[in-house]
């Protein structure tokens, strides 16, 4: 295997290591994941990011567990600041007056401002695109909510689990004899952020080359219907409503997710063609099924496919799932621990890809956080810091970013502006 | 149904080179609906995705793969045999007009014929290349030749141990998502590389892990494990809530409707949303009658710490009949205007009827001469007010711009394509 390193170590000392998005300036009053996520990309790669929220109306991640020592307190989530990374956190009360102030100095400050209220929200505050454009006409404004900023459904306020109901993913998920299935957590929430990178990065580009910025309408219902797409288009061209079937696949067999030896142990396996199929039968002590007019053909397995499965748990019941997907996989065979996440933390492979690093929380001390999921062979990555204690870094925002003498900043703490 | 590329694009000064098979369309796409100049380029005859189902009217031509056509919009197309010396010279002639290579081979694949990193930034020192594998370009699995699909991916990345019901097999969704998750993310890597090359004028080499961007769709369970060694179990939503000390009470969060299923959290305690929520669904439960001793619950009085399942079950059997007596699309409608937290679970039809889809202009119409058909699309996955995401061009049929590519743009003769496509090099 060739190394990447070796090959490129003297473009990478040539470019001293800038940073992409050095100089570029962010001002995030979003909440959740869909919004918080783009912005902690852009953070990570040099992008200086300040996250508005306030103790009275904390970004719900804060929320959310799980909290150091069990304790549930606004910076004692690990959860949130893993999805707030290499940010400048500051708390703005927004019913203060003077409040309104500060969050105008950051939209005069910034690049790109970022918010994920319910439609409607910011235009109380004067702060919706049509207000700031007129005196910021070159910003980059994102919106995001779950359903988007129009449309009879735009005022709908609900979770991640929402929308992956209303994307089709519970329907699509589990077993034909059974009512839907579901994932837990905000599934849906982690489709749209993956387009709301790229596609803020090219308005950036066209703002770099056109100087000319724009507002951007994100709906996350839309993000998960995309990846949707060909099952949507089933029902229009065909009229056909495709439904859960497990975990099958219409074009192989044995394919399925089978327990192993251990509790709630399983390994998935897939069989996709004649060569895989005879490895598969030597690797489960079977070579005769390979002449068995019931598993000889695709279709044959197709239509004894339950009793196979139930031939193949048999023996899979029997072994460890790591050990089941080695002798797969040395065989030629695809096949993967069902890992739970002690497993994906333990991966060989995402230690050799230095997935997850460790970072420092200024209250909560050190743990580890989600690195980013591509590589780039020139460019510095993050992530830089953990996410932000709630007001961290009053000071450096007020001080340095926005150039606020120390007089001005007392009295806006003497206001109680910053809680 | 304008099939002119609209001058306003965010991207229409660039040019990708779309090796990719199925771990990698949407990337392309995503540049392509963004306005880049995108082609795709298969092999003589037709890339292996185009077998990939459904298909227009259940017919399994490579011409017809809805599968391909949804992840192949506002693409150009040609073939090419990159395992010949003229296929590769073709490569590299495009190359140096080309912004993005965006590939999906296994790791070294590229290297093998001369057309890895190191190769194509001495013909353009400007490219990025994007690779988008199940694991990146080195590491132990990409040693052992690890072998993959959708699903053994969405295993590996630790979403399915989280996907599913508790009593039965862990689940992948029946449309599978995992490689669509190292498509969308690749398009956001090359993004990123297209920035640095402003500052810099390099390009370089984006290297997407698949298992890595799985990773990310797992909400807290990372850490869950990191701090108390918690494996967060599947079927949460279903079993209902998990309490510190580990006990458990049943309270699933899917409920029967009168045509369906729908998502709605019911509880309270200190959750102030939940409390507004479940007061605003028994207020709306006490003008239909249907509240029973509901009425006037206090929702904020809840404790998931001391509530009994007893407790739990009584509220459940006074709000399922009230769902029951109505339709998903009655339940939402109202849910929206009272802001209570329920949501359908929609089906494929669902969705494409959604009134709000509609309402945004969200599917598109675009034009099938071929068929002679005009096919809806999911269009905009994102709404920009200056350069909109517009233009819409269907997937390219085999080989459909071969003259326009070869001829017109690289300037090869008519007699030059007709010996590459009897050689089978086009």
């Amino acid at each position: 295997m060739r190394s990447y390193g070796a090959l490129y170590s003297e473009d990478q000392a040539a470019m001293e290591k800038q940073w992409i998005f050095e100089g570029l300036k962010i001002v995030d009053f979003c909440t959740a994941a869909v919004g918080p996520l783009p912005l902690k990309y852009l953070a990570d790669h040099g992008a200086t990011v300040v996250k508005v929220e306030s103790s009275h109306r904390p970004d719900v991640v804060r929320t959310g567990g799980p909290f150091k020592d069990a304790v549930n307190e606004l910076d004692r989530s690990a959860w949130y600041p893993n999805y707030n990374t290499s940010k400048f956190g500051l708390a703005l009360n927004m019913n203060r007056p003077g409040a309104l102030e500060i969050a105008f100095k950051l939209i005069e400050w910034c690049d790109i401002m970022g918010e994920s209220f319910t439609p409607g929200m910011m235009k109380r505050w004067g702060m919706d695109y049509d207000s700031v454009r007129k005196f910021k006409p070159d910003i980059i404004y994102f919106s995001t909510c779950q359903q988007g900023q129009y449309g009879p459904h735009s005022q709908f306020r609900g979770y991640g689990p929402h929308a992956s109901a209303v994307a089709g993913v519970y329907h699509m998920t589990g077993w034909p004899d059974r009512e839907p299935a579901t994932i837990y957590g905000a599934y849906n929430d982690f489709i749209a952020p993956r387009f709301a990178t790229a596609v803020l990065i090219a308005a950036l580009d066209y703002r770099r080359r056109t100087g000319r910025g724009q507002y951007l309408d994100l709906s996350q219902y839309e993000c998960g219907v995309t990846f949707m797409a060909p099952v949507i288009m089933d029902y229009f061209v065909n009229g056909r409503v495709q439904s859960r079937r497990g975990n099958q696949a219409s074009d192989a067999a044995p394919h399925g997710v089978y327990p192993c030896e251990g509790l709630d142990r399983w390994v998935a396996v897939a069989v996709t063609d004649d060569d895989q199929w005879k490895a598969f039968c030597r690797v489960v002590g079977q070579p005769d099924w390979t002449n068995d007019p019931r598993y000889r053909t695709l279709l044959g397995r197709k239509e004894h496919e339950d009793e196979l499965n139930r031939a193949v748990e048999s023996w899979t019941r029997l072994h460890p799932a790591d050990e089941i997907m080695s002798e797969m996989q040395e065989a030629g065979v695809p096949a993967g621990v069902v890992h739970r996440y002690e497993g994906l933390f333990n991966d060989p492979q995402m230690k050799h890809r230095g997935h997850f690093v460790k970072l420092k929380h200024a209250v909560i001390g050190e743990h580890h956080y989600d690195g980013i999921p591509y590589k780039l062979s020139k460019s510095p990555q993050g992530p830089r810091w953990a996410g932000p204690a709630m007001g961290q870094h009053l000071e450096k925002v007020c001080l340095e970013l926005l150039g606020m003498t120390e007089d001005d900043l007392a009295e806006y703490v003497a206001a109680e502006v910053f809680e | 149904m304008a099939s002119e590329p609209t001058p306003y694009t965010l991207l229409s000064p660039y040019r990708v080179l779309d090796l990719t098979d199925e771990k990698g369309l949407l990337c392309g796409k995503i540049l392509g609906d963004m306005g880049a100049d995108v082609i795709k380029i298969e092999r003589p005859g037709g890339d292996a995705a185009r077998r990939i189902g459904p298909f227009y009217h259940d017919d399994p031509d490579p011409e017809k793969s809805l599968y391909w056509f949804a992840f192949n919009t506002n693409k150009r197309g040609i073939t090419l045999n990159l395992e010949t010396a003229d296929g590769l010279d073709i490569f590299k002639r495009l190359t140096r007009s080309a912004d993005f290579v965006v590939e999906s081979f296994p790791p070294g694949t590229m290297d093998g014929l001369g057309i890895g990193y190191p190769d194509l930034e001495k013909i353009n020192p400007g490219v990025i290349l994007v690779s988008v594998t199940p694991f990146g370009q080195s590491g132990p699995y990409v040693e052992r030749h690890y072998q993959t699909t959708d699903m053994i991916l969405w295993a590996l990345g630790g979403v399915m141990s989280i996907s599913g019901d508790p009593d039965r097999a862990p689940n992948q969704i029946s449309f599978p998502h995992a490689y669509l998750h190292g498509g969308a993310e690749a398009a956001q890597g090359a993004m990123m590389a297209l920035y640095a090359r402003s500052i810099t004028g390099q390009g370089q080499h984006v290297d997407v892990s698949i298992q890595q961007c799985l990773s990310m769709c797992t909400m807290n369970t990372m850490q869950f494990w990191d701090m108390y060694r918690i494996n967060l179990p599947r079927g949460v939503y279903k079993r209902g809530i998990v309490r510190s000390d580990g006990s458990s009470l049943y309270s699933p969060w899917l409920w029967p409707c009168q045509d369906g299923w729908v998502f709605l959290m019911i509880g309270g305690g200190a959750l102030r949303p939940l409390v507004l929520s479940s007061t605003a669904l028994a207020l709306w439960m006490a003008e239909q009658g249907a509240a029973g001793d509901l009425e006037g619950y206090d929702w904020a009085a809840i404790d998931s710490a001391t509530i009994t399942q007893q407790e739990i079950d009584r509220l459940r059997k006074v709000i399922e009949p009230f769902l029951m007596t109505h339709t998903m699309a009655d339940l939402y409608e109202e849910s929206i205007k009272r802001k209570i937290l329920l949501a359908p679970v929609n089906d494929p039809k669902g969705i494409a009827e959604s009134p709000q889809l509609e309402g945004r202009g969200f599917y598109v119409e675009i034009e099938h001469p071929e068929l002679g058909a005009v096919l809806k699309y999911c269009g905009p996955w994102a709404q920009l007010s200056r350069t909109p995401l517009a233009g819409w061009k269907r997937a390219p049929l085999i080989g459909e711009h071969n003259r326009e590519i070869y001829e017109q743009e690289l300037g090869l003769s008519r007699e030059q394509t007709i010996a590459l496509k009897q050689a089978q090099i086009i």
